[in-house]
C-alpha cells in the first residue's frame, strides 16, 4: 500500500512486518521516532513482540544479544553516542555470529556535538565484523529493513541498516509498504539451530584460547566474504517477490560512456542524481552507489569503475591524519587493476553540512583542476573559523 | 570388617546415585578450596535444569570454559563483564516472546554487581524481569589478580589498595549492596553465605518460586585473594557470619522479613585473623591496627543492630514491628 510516511514511522511499520520477537532500544536523536512508532504499534495492539525499554543502548544492545541467544528475532536502533555505547557489545554481538537487525540513524559523534547527519557512528564501528547496508532513500530503508532479517538470519552475521540521520529518517515520502502475507510467505519465522535451549544445552561465549582464535577469526571473516553473495541473491530475491530491488551490493547509473564516476552511500546519493538530471550541461558522469560497505564488494568496484578516468568516492566521515575511509578502500581494491581511474577522494557534508545539488557540477569540475590533493574537505569554509584555530 | 568393607562404595559411586542434579560439572579449573565454584555448584543443585545462564566475566566465567571445554550441564551464555543483567533481560523477553517458562538465572561477582554492571543490575530490577540473579561475593576482582572492588571489606589489602606505611589497606566501605536493591522494592533479595549450604539452596529454591526478579548475594571466599587455607573456606565463610560483617537477611518488597541470628558471636579479629589480607590489623605496635580493628567491630556492632541479628529488636515480621518497616525508613 502506498502513503505518505516519514522515514522512521516507516521503518517502524516494516520491522513490525517482520515480527520480531523482541524488540529493544534506548532513543537517541535522530533515531527516536523509529522507537516511538515502534512503542506505539505496541502500545495499540498492531505488533506483538517483547519490548525491552532499556537504561542504556549497552543495554539494549545486550538483551538484543541475550534474546537473539536464546532464538528470538531480535530488532534494535540506534545512533551516534548510542552505537559507540554500544560498540562493546556490536563486537560481541558479531564474534558470537548472533544474528540480529540494527538500525543506524546515521549522525556525526562528539565532541564537537552535533545531532546532524554523518557517517562517523557506523565507520567508527567499521571493524566490529556487521554486514553494513546504506541506504538512499526510505524505500530501500523499508525495503532493505525486510531484506536485513533474512540475510542476517542466513549468514548467522549481524546487519546494520544504515539510514541518514533527519535527511531520511525525518523526512516525508510516499511508501509502498510490502504486504503482510508477502512478508510473511518471503521471511519465514526464525530458527536459530544454535538457540540457547534447556533440551540440549550448550555454552555460548566461552573463553578461547590461542590455539583456537586465529580460526575462529578466519571463520568470522569468511562469512562476512560468503555474505556478498547472500546480500545480492536476497536483493534478487525481493525483488521477484515485491518488484523492486534495492541495488545488491552497488548499482550503477549514468552515462555508459561517462569518464568520470562518482561513488557514494546514503543520501548523498539522491542529492547527486537530483544534479545530475537538472544540470545535463556539468557532464556525463557514472553515478555509482555503494550500498554494501560491509562486507566490502572490491570485485564489484573494479568491474563497477572499468573505463573510467576519474573515480570521485565521498566520504560522510573522516579517519583524522588519515582521510576519507571509503576513499583508502576504495583505493585499496583498485590496487593492481589495470588502467585505474585517478581517484579523487572528498569528505563533505559532516556534522550535517547541506549538500546541494550544485555539488554534483562541482565535483565534476574539479576533476579537471591540476595538483588537486588526493583527499580534501570539499565543502571547507576555512574563513568560519579564526586563522589561529585553522 | 571384611563384609563392611565390601559394602562401602566408592566415593564417585555414591556421588552419582545422590538424587540431584548437577548443572555444573567438576572438573573444571578453580582453585583448591575455591567458595564460589562451591557456590555455583550448590546454586545449579537448587535451581535445576530447567534454566539458563547469562554469566558476566569474571573467575566463574573462566575457570568453567575454555573452549571446546565447557562444566555446564545447562545452555549458558557468557557475553561482556557489564552486561549478565541486560543479557539475561533478552532472554527471559525470549522466552516471553515464546510462551516458555524456562527460568533465567545471571551471574556476577561483585566486580560486575557491585561496580561495572551495578547499571545494567538496576535496570534488569526496576523493569521487573523474572529473573535470579546472583552475586557471588569473593569481595575483589580476582581473576585480574586480587584487585579492590566496592565490595572489598574496609581495611582489606588488595593489589590496588594494598597496606603500607601510609596505608591500612582499602580506605572505604563495602557497598551496601543489598540496601540498594532493596530501593528496587523487588520481591525477594537475600544474603547468604557457602558457609551455610542448607540456607543457601533453600533461598535459592524460593527465590525460583517467584516471578519477578529476586536477587542473591552469596558471600564466597576466596583463599588466593583472602590469602586463608584452602581448607579453611567454610570456617572463614562462617566466622563471617558469626562476628555480623557478613549478616544472612531476607528482604521482601525492599523489607526485612527474616534474618539468621547469631548465636555466641565472635569478635571479628576471630575471622579478620584467619585472612593474610587483614594481615597488617595484628601487627604489634602499630596503632593505626587496633583502630582499624575496632572500626571493623564497629562495622560488625552497626550490622547486627541494623538487622536485629541477636534478636534484641522486635520481630519485623510481627505487628508491631511491620509498622517500623515502611519505605524510606523511619519511625512512623
Amino acid at each position: 500500500m502506498r502513503s505518505a510516511l516519514e522515514g522512521s514511522q516507516a521503518i517502524a511499520k516494516a520491522v513490525s512486518l517482520c515480527r520480531p520477537d523482541v524488540v529493544s532500544a534506548y532513543p537517541i536523536t535522530p533515531q527516536t521516532h523509529i522507537v516511538e512508532n515502534l512503542s506505539k504499534l505496541v502500545a495499540d495492539g498492531n505488533l506483538h513482540t517483547e519490548f525491552v525499554s532499556v537504561e542504556s543502548e549497552f543495554s539494549a544492545a545486550s538483551v538484543v544479544l541475550g534474546a537473539a541467544a536464546a532464538g528470538a528475532r531480535s530488532y534494535t536502533a540506534s545512533s551516534s553516542q548510542g552505537i559507540l555505547l554500544m560498540s562493546e557489545v556490536l563486537f560481541n554481538i558479531a564474534g558470537m555470529r548472533v544474528p540480529v537487525v540494527m538500525t543506524v540513524a546515521n549522525r556525526a559523534v562528539s565532541a564537537p556535538l552535533s545531532i546532524w547527519n554523518d557517517h562517523s557512528d557506523s565507520m567508527a564501528v567499521r571493524d566490529a565484523g556487521w554486514i553494513q547496508l546504506h541506504c538512499t532513500n526510505n524505500q530501500e530503508a523499508v525495503d532493505t529493513s525486510i531484506q536485513a532479517f533474512k540475510i542476517s538470519e542466513a549468514t548467522e552475521l549481524p546487519v546494520m541498516v544504515c539510514m541518514d540521520g533527519f535527511i531520511l529518517t525525518h523526512t516525508m515520502e510516499v511508501i509502498d509498504m510490502p504486504e503482510q502475507k508477502l512478508v510473511d510467505d518471503w521471511l519465514p519465522p526464525f530458527d536459530f539451530t544454535r538457540a540457547l535451549n534447556p533440551a540440549a544445552p550448550k555454552s555460548i561465549g566461552t573463553l578461547v584460547t590461542p590455539d583456537f582464535f586465529t580460526e575462529v577469526r578466519q571463520a568470522h571473516h569468511t562469512a562476512m566474504q560468503n555474505a556478498l553473495e547472500v546480500i545480492a541473491r536476497t536483493d534478487s530475491s525481493f525483488a521477484e517477490t515485491f518488484g523492486r530491488a534495492s541495488g545488491g551490493l552497488l548499482s550503477v547509473e549514468g552515462e555508459e560512456d561517462a569518464k568520470i564516476g562518482i561513488l557514494a552511500m546514503g543520501s548523498t546519493i539522491g542529492t547527486l542524481r537530483e544534479g545530475h538530471r537538472r544540470h545535463p550541461e556539468a557532464g556525463a558522469a557514472k553515478i555509482i552507489t555503494l550500498r554494501c560497505f560491509r562486507p566490502f564488494p572490491a570485485e564489484a568496484i573494479r568491474q563497477a569503475v572499468k573505463g573510467l578516468d576519474h573515480l570521485i568516492v565521498i566520504d560522510r566521515a573522516i579517519s583524522p591524519g588519515l582521510g576519507g575511509i571509503v576513499g583508502t578502500e576504495v583505493a585499496a581494491a583498485l590496487l593492481g587493476s589495470k588502467n585505474p581511474p585517478r581517484l579523487h577522494n572528498h569528505a563533505l557534508g559532516l556534522g550535517g553540512r547541506d549538500i546541494p545539488e550544485t555539488t554534483f557540477a562541482d565535483l565534476l569540475d574539479s576533476v579537471t583542476k591540476p595538483d588537486t590533493p588526493g583527499f580534501s574537505i570539499f565543502d571547507l569554509i576555512p574563513e568560519n573559523l579564526a586563522p589561529e584555530d585553522r | 570388617m571384611a563384609q563392611n568393607q565390601s559394602s562401602l562404595r566408592s566415593i564417585s559411586d555414591l556421588r552419582n546415585s545422590q538424587p540431584r542434579f548437577c548443572g555444573l560439572e567438576s572438573g573444571h579449573r578453580a582453585c583448591q578450596g575455591c567458595g564460589e565454584a562451591l557456590a555455583a555448584r550448590l546454586v545449579m543443585e537448587s535451581a535445576g535444569p530447567d534454566v539458563m545462564v547469562a554469566n558476566a566475566t569474571g573467575c566463574l566465567e573462566v575457570f568453567t570454559t575454555a573452549w571446546p571445554q565447557s562444566s555446564w550441564q545447562v545452555p549458558w551464555i557468557h557475553s561482556l563483564f557489564e552486561n549478565a543483567p541486560a543479557i539475561a533481560s533478552g532472554m527471559e523477553a525470549a522466552m516471553k516472546a515464546k510462551g516458555k517458562n524456562t527460568k533465567v538465572l545471571a551471574f556476577g561477582g561483585d566486580g560486575s554487581t557491585y561496580d561495572i554492571g551495578f547499571q545494567a543490575l538496576s535496570g534488569m530490577l526496576e523493569r521487573h524481569h523474572n529473573i535470579l540473579y546472583i552475586c557471588y561475593d569473593n569481595e575483589a576482582y580476582m581473576n585480574t589478580g586480587v584487585q579492590r572492588s566496592s565490595s572489598t571489606p574496609h581495611a582489606a589489602s588488595t593489589t590496588t589498595s594494598p597496606s603500607g606505611k601510609e596505608r591500612m589497606g582499602k580506605r572505604h566501605l563495602k557497598k551496601d549492596m543489598l540496601s540498594i536493591i532493596a530501593a528496587h522494592h523487588i520481591p525477594y533479595a537475600a544474603s547468604a553465605s557457602v558457609a551455610y549450604p542448607a540456607d543457601l539452596q533453600r533461598k535459592v529454591r524460593y527465590a525460583m518460586g517467584i516471578e519477578g526478579p529476586t536477587f542473591l548475594v552469596v558471600h564466597s571466599p576466596c583463599p588466593l585473594g583472602w590469602r586463608h587455607e584452602s581448607s579453611k573456606t567454610i570456617e572463614v565463610g562462617r566466622r563471617a557470619v558469626e562476628c555480623g560483617l557478613f549478616p544472612l537477611v531476607e528482604l521482601e518488597r525492599g523489607s526485612v522479613a527474616n534474618v539468621m541470628p547469631i548465636r555466641n558471636r565472635r569478635p571479628v579479629t576471630d575471622y579478620l585473623e584467619m585472612q593474610g589480607r587483614f594481615g597488617h590489623l595484628f601487627k604489634a605496635d602499630d596503632p593505626r591496627a587496633v583502630e582499624e580493628r575496632d572500626h571493623l567491630q564497629a562495622l560488625a556492632d552497626y550490622n547486627v543492630a541494623t538487622y536485629g541479628l541477636d534478636g534484641a529488636v522486635a520481630d519485623p515480621m510481627d505487628t508491631k514491628g511491620a509498622a517500623k518497616v515502611r519505605r524510606g525508613g523511619g519511625e512512623l
